[in-house]
């Protein structure tokens, strides 16, 4: 029925079959959409978050997200500044799914805000020492590049692009995209920075603080690092799930291996800074204002098993494993250990949101835990399910995979 | 961020071999500020404490047991964590006196600065503040409501030295020189024990003047760089001691 509006020469499943599809994800959308009007209507009230957790789930899945975003920025840095081709089979999804994840986060961070009506308030009263303030700028920003970014594979959906107009217009945008390649690579890096800056300089919170150079604490580069050591394992991770979802070859497995050894390399520099950082912290910083290293962590939900797996399992592990060649080359180990990469910044992500403010720095005060309710899970549900209809939308409609048509040749 | 100096700076002496827990303190603050009752406060980490009690204990078993009351009011910091973090300037410290304002139709409700102060001095508006019928009555004129999804805390009742500075210009009296009890907060003057004292810790008139430079004098993490503008005093030294962090090496020296 819509098979006029497919990319050239694809096949794609029934319309009726698509459409049950997006009624499913329409479940996770109505529910999170009811959670959205309940926390809107209703306050944060509805929520877990209290006065000891200011921030909670929704800041751990937005910086999770982000980070794992960071496909976009960097393959379109190698892509398009370092001029590495081969990237040109995945760019395209990479650009979906950095989108995806930077809308999807600043939705999230609209219902996070107490007073959502005051959210340009940060454009229009910003505090210039404030790296949350470079953040809202950054991430507004880079989101707008994403979109231009974006708009050149909307154009060329096959019944667009007949339009001369809109032919020429992609053109010309693919041809300028290394400007926006340049200018998202220099927004994306100092936002994801600027988001490890946010608890690096939390001097008053020893579990996060950390000294740096001038004005930014080390975090802020071990941020950009470990995002760039995960962003592009998970852009390959995307389009193996969806090969699995569509039964079909989407990218090239060498490709797929390029970008593991993308995400390998630059998470060995980041596990090589993350140790040092790690080891000074616990050695140095914490004795300087009377703290043990042992201080910083509380039965399981705080433990240590939170640190190991990050550090070991899901950081040097993985790390090797991307840059071993004979290992990348098995898929089922690329993928666990792209897999243990993602699953390692996210659990960073969530230390540094939540066991920063757990850890109580007042000598007679106590552990607190914390625990999201339906309230924060439904719409970071939402925002999954919104990233399903777009990939799924992308796909049936847009030639997202210039390698599809040669790669499922009968 | 550079770190500022005044002439006036609005100290809080409180004398914890004194207080005995009563919870004045809490009340009076509450009153004075507007801060509106909640149905289920059951709840204590979303309760609004701009004065918190905390209860501390010296570790030890009967009968060498010991506890101590520990007020909370903002620390008021000399190089507060929450001022610079805040993404819209919400809150500052550039008045004279150093008091840490906080600007609630400029708040958005990020919760950043809360993220920040590790002595929890910080509150967030979960619900609307709803004032039981008649209570209207009893509010302050002085203190406004504020509305859901800001952040609040602890002004040293900033409207009093408003009020002070009025009767000072009155009475052509130098603002930055008045007498220690026009400038009052609160819970400084309801305390049943006179446990608070309240004054320019930089006035040698000031009763809080010496307190502040008393040997027993101690801030709460120092070590932390923050600088607080509250200071307690307490001759039992392990009260002195679980004022900040300290090794097990370090406890040991201090004493022997």
């Amino acid at each position: 029925m819509d098979s006029n509006l497919f990319p050239e020469g694809h096949e794609r499943c029934s319309l009726g079959r698509f459409l049950a599809w997006i009624v499913f994800l329409g479940l996770f959308l109505g529910f999170g959409g009811y959670a959205a009007f309940v926390i809107l209507s209703q306050g944060l009230v509805v929520t877990g978050l209290d006065n000891y957790f200011g921030f909670g789930l929704w800041i751990t899945f937005d910086l999770a997200v982000i980070a794992l975003g960071a496909g976009a920025f960097f393959s379109g840095f190698l892509k398009y500044i370092l001029k590495i081709d081969q990237l040109k089979h995945i760019i395209n999804l990479a650009v979906i799914v950095g989108f995806i994840c930077y809308s999807g986060a600043m939705l999230v961070l609209t219902l996070d805000i107490g007073q959502p009506i005051r959210a340009w308030f940060g454009y229009w009263h910003p505090n210039v020492h404030s790296m949350l303030t470079e953040v809202i700028f950054c991430i507004t920003l880079y989101c707008l590049v994403l979109v231009i970014e974006f708009v050149p594979i909307i154009l060329e959906q096959k019944q667009l692009n007949k339009i001369p107009f809109i032919h020429h217009l992609a053109h010309n945008l693919h041809v300028n995209m290394a400007l926006f390649a340049g200018i998202g690579a220099f927004l994306s890096t100092f936002h994801q920075g600027s988001l490890g800056g946010m608890y690096g300089v939390l001097f008053g919170r020893p579990y996060a603080f950390r000294e740096g150079f001038f004005i930014w604490p080390w975090t802020f580069f071990l941020f950009v690092l470990s995002a760039v050591g995960s962003g592009p394992a998970f852009t390959m991770l995307v389009a193996t799930f969806m090969e699995v979802l569509t039964g079909k070859k989407l990218v090239e497995y060498k490709v797929k291996t390029l970008m593991a050894k993308i995400a390998g390399s630059m998470l060995c520099l980041y596990m090589f800074f993350k140790i040092i950082d790690t080891w000074y912290w616990a050695t140095s910083y914490l004795p300087s204002v009377g703290l043990t290293f042992d201080q910083m962590f509380y039965q399981t939900i705080y433990g240590k098993w939170l640190m190991w797996s990050e550090l070991g399992l899901c950081g040097v592990l993985p790390a090797i494993m991307m840059i071993t060649p004979a290992i990348r080359n098995r898929p089922a180990l690329l993928y666990t250990a792209a897999i243990l990469d993602c699953i390692g910044i996210t659990i960073n992500r969530y230390v540094f949101t939540v066991q920063t403010i757990a850890f109580p720095a007042l000598p007679f005060d106590k552990w607190v835990t914390y625990t999201p309710n339906w309230a924060e899970w439904a719409p970071a549900g939402l925002i999954v399910a919104y990233g399903f209809v777009v990939l799924s939308l992308s796909y049936r409609y847009l030639p997202v995979f210039p390698q599809e048509k040669a790669l499922n040749a009968k | 961020m550079e770190k500022q100096e005044f002439k006036i700076k609005w100290g809080m002496v409180i004398d914890l071999d004194k207080c005995t827990g009563c919870g004045a303190c809490m009340v009076s603050c509450q009153v004075e500020n507007n801060i509106a009752p909640q149905q289920d406060a059951s709840n204590k980490l979303r309760t609004l404490t701009w004065m918190n009690v905390f209860e501390m204990n010296n570790g030890q078993a009967f009968p060498d047991h010991e506890i101590a009351y520990l007020p909370r009011p903002c620390m008021q910091c000399g190089s507060p964590a929450c001022v610079p973090v805040c993404p819209v300037v919400a809150t500052d410290k550039n008045e004279e006196g150093g008091i840490v304002s906080q600007i609630y139709p400029r708040c958005i409700g990020c919760r950043y600065c809360m993220g920040a102060c590790p002595y929890h001095a910080r509150y967030f508006n979960w619900d609307d503040p709803v004032f039981p019928a008649g209570m209207e009555k009893t509010l302050s004129p002085n203190t406004s409501a504020r509305p859901r999804g800001v952040v609040e805390k602890c002004s040293f009742c900033h409207t009093r030295w408003g009020r002070a500075k009025e009767r000072a210009r009155k009475e052509g009296v130098d603002t930055m020189d008045m007498p220690q009890e026009w400038y009052q907060t609160a819970c400084t003057t309801a305390c049943p024990g006179g446990v608070i004292q309240f004054g320019d810790v930089n006035n040698p008139k000031h009763s809080v003047y010496e307190l502040v430079r008393s040997k027993y004098a101690f801030r709460l993490l120092e070590r932390l760089g923050l600088d607080p503008q509250v200071w307690y005093v307490s001759k039992r030294e392990w009260v002195r001691m679980l004022g900040d962090n300290y090794l097990e090496s370090e406890k040991a020296k201090k004493h022997a």
